[in-house]
């Protein structure tokens, strides 16, 4: 648990550096999280040293949300007199999301079958 | 009352109770989600639904409040960083998938992104209204720092994301059938991408091959809409 406390944020810290090279263009706990898989992937470090505190954090996201969540409160006014905007432009852009992504894959699969095309 | 209140604030506003009561009002949360099976109430929700009043009736501010359980918010950084490790364990999904993939989700970002700012946009929204929606189908973290980046709130992103992620696990499986959409891949995929962690949880109830498909997706709908949000900027 300690190693991989270590080696997460370790990655962490490493993505934030990187993000501070590219002016915060992407956030560095993604830049992280793209690193550590690359790490993984070419085997620079093992899995095991980081899959037990990686399941575990990973299991109970929704907690850590908490503190930003209850900021809500803040912009209650603000939000209350924009809801029909926000519920409106969400359920479109949701909706869109859904059906864009499943169909896209969904064809990309059906073309290899007919086709027995590359397995990319 | 408001005696009483004067006399227990010094208690109840310290990072002990504020953490318990965080976490007791979570497994509440769960216990709740568990017993009722009801996808409008994930635990965040009953957290918030509580902790809200609670703090509002005995005077406690944000600031306090934040301030003492900012060791949870510190954590939503590393936990995106696990996400490569979860990833890298549903690798075997991926192969023969890359590109498919990574052109779906591409899309489906672009198009998620586009729709949500032009509708508010048509709606009358503000920038900082258009901001903070943007990046409200990719993980809180994620989000939040996408949507402070280009001039949104936060606070309001992570509310935004919380909508996006109840109505996507709600409607979700219901479009997918209306569509006849029948490779597991792709049920998983549109719902990591589109509604997160909450999408993913409803893909799990769905099967093993759509749960691990759409946490995969949460990760790379991150990284596609972290690229793209900056260029969509000049749209609000």
């Amino acid at each position: 648990m300690i190693k991989g406390s270590f080696f997460i944020l370790l990655f962490y810290f490493l993505g934030e550096m990187l993000s501070l090279l590219i002016r915060g263009f992407i956030p560095g706990s993604v830049l992280g999280m793209v690193l550590l898989f690359v790490c993984l992937f070419f085997k620079v470090i093992k899995p095991d040293n980081v899959k037990d505190a990686a399941t575990v954090i990973t299991k109970n996201m929704a907690v850590f949300f908490i503190p930003a969540a209850v900021g809500l409160m803040v912009y209650a006014e603000l939000l209350s007199k924009s809801l029909f905007t926000i519920l409106i432009a969400i359920a479109i852009s949701t909706v869109l999301t859904i059906v864009t992504v499943a169909l896209i894959q969904e064809r990309f699969e059906k073309n290899r079958a007919k086709n027995g095309g590359p397995n990319l | 009352m408001n005696n009483v209140l004067d006399q227990i604030r010094p208690f109840i506003s310290t990072e002990v109770f504020m953490l318990m009561f965080s976490m007791g009002t979570f497994l509440l949360g769960v216990f709740i989600y568990k017993r009722t099976k009801i996808a409008l109430l994930p635990p965040l929700l009953i957290s918030m639904i509580i902790i809200i009043p609670f703090l509002k009736f005995t005077g406690i501010d944000y600031p306090t409040f934040y301030k003492q359980t900012r060791i949870l918010n510190f954590m939503l950084g590393p936990s995106v960083v696990a996400l490569g490790y979860v990833l890298y364990e549903q690798i075997e999904h991926i192969r023969g998938n890359v590109v498919s993939i990574l052109t779906s989700v591409f899309v489906g970002s672009l198009v998620g992104i586009l729709s949500v700012v032009l509708v508010a946009k048509i709606l009358g929204a503000d920038h900082i209204m258009m901001a903070s929606l943007a990046p409200k189908s990719v993980t809180t973290p994620i989000a939040m720092s996408l949507s402070e980046k280009s001039g949104g709130v936060p606070s309001l992103t992570a509310a935004f994301v919380v909508i996006c992620g109840i109505f996507g696990g709600l409607a979700g499986p219901i479009v997918l059938r209306k569509l006849g959409i029948k490779s597991k891949i792709a049920q998983g995929l549109a719902m990591g991408s589109a509604s997160h962690a909450l999408g993913t949880a409803r893909a799990m109830e769905m099967g093993a091959v759509e749960g691990a498909i759409s946490g995969l997706a949460i990760g790379i709908m991150g990284i596609m809409t972290a690229l793209l949000i900056p260029f969509a900027d000049r749209l609000f």
